[in-house]
């Protein structure tokens, strides 16, 4: 499949989630913040960083980026999207994911190797995983926190939108410890740690996070 | 130039650490007696023109729009009538 990775002015991981694509077995197509055209993509990356210097609120200028009318049209058609950290920021700011991203409760940047449950292997981005699996990805945010009302709570976990949550201790603050969330249909995923840092020995904690980008294949071939 | 102003607020229910951190500050200060900070933010908006009904809601629309993100912050708009150029410095 072809999978775009969007670059934003200041973003600081596309380099790398191109590269987790590559090894997921996918060809990373580049895309930039100013494109009007995703070029033929069958899936879109927004990978982390701070988009715009996260001026006003994380992922609020970026939003309208001409790419994001682009990205959201093809989401709303039931393109694959997943925003990893800024870009969950990205995506909740773009209306295609309920909530918000807050500062941490603790007021620190955090940076470690998280673990976390993989709750929903039902989205195009997490088919590869068996659901419960626990796996450990790196998690470094300084405006991690989900929240969201109660009753879009309630219907997140009723409707098998929670796709990941955080286990051994809440990182961020994150209501209900929730790490990453769907929409209703499922194929837009947001998740604030990174699995495209972890998807070789070398680096990182493993490669625990590569199912999210050889989850794309095996739902092509199921 | 007539001037617009946005007031942006998080929620109540909202955590505000910032807010927190200040509240934290204060007392190290040897400030005592606030009990709560909550830290939003202002926008200031210089118009064309005389700012009618009309403006506001233009204002009104970029605040849900652009300025607040009314999930996690509510907001206030009103019209700056004192408009001096004399700045007051401690």
């Amino acid at each position: 499949m072809k999978v775009g990775v969007v670059t934003f002015p200041g973003s600081l991981d596309d380099v790398d989630a191109q590269r987790a694509v590559r090894i997921g077995g996918h060809e990373a197509v580049a895309l930039w913040h100013g494109d009007h055209d995703l070029r033929g993509v069958d899936a879109v990356v927004l990978p982390g960083g701070f988009s715009y210097g996260d001026y006003l609120r994380c992922g609020a200028i970026s939003r309208f980026s001409p790419v994001m009318t682009e990205v959201v049209a093809a989401a709303e058609r039931g393109m694959p999207v997943l925003g990893i950290c800024n870009g969950f920021q990205v995506l909740c700011e773009s209306h295609l994911l309920p909530g918000a991203l807050i500062r941490n409760d603790h007021r620190k940047f955090v940076c470690r190797d998280q673990r976390l449950r993989i709750e929903s292997s039902r989205t195009p981005w997490t088919s590869a995983y068996d659901e419960g699996a626990e796996v450990t990805i790196v998690l470094k945010n300084g405006e991690g926190g989900f929240v969201a009302d109660e009753p879009t709570l309630d219907r997140l976990e009723g409707e098998g939108q929670v796709v990941a949550r955080y286990l051994g201790g809440n990182p961020n603050g994150s209501m209900r410890d929730i790490a990453g969330i769907s929409n209703e249909r499922g194929n837009v995923v947001g998740l604030m740690p990174h699995p495209e840092h972890a998807v070789e020995d070398l680096t990182g904690a493993g490669t625990d996070g590569l199912g999210f980008f050889t989850s794309l294949v095996e739902r092509a071939f199921a | 130039m007539p001037r617009v102003v946005v007031d942006v607020m998080p929620k109540p229910e909202i955590l505000d650490p910032q807010g927190k951190a200040v509240l934290g500050a204060l007392p190290r200060l040897g400030f005592s007696g606030v009990t709560d900070v909550r830290q939003g933010k202002r926008f200031e908006l210089e118009v064309e023109g005389e700012v009618t009904e009309a403006v506001l809601a233009d204002v009104h629309r970029m605040a849900e729009t652009l300025l607040s993100n009314p999930v996690i912050e509510y907001f206030t708009v009103h019209l700056d009538e004192t408009v001096d150029e004399t700045v007051v410095t401690a």
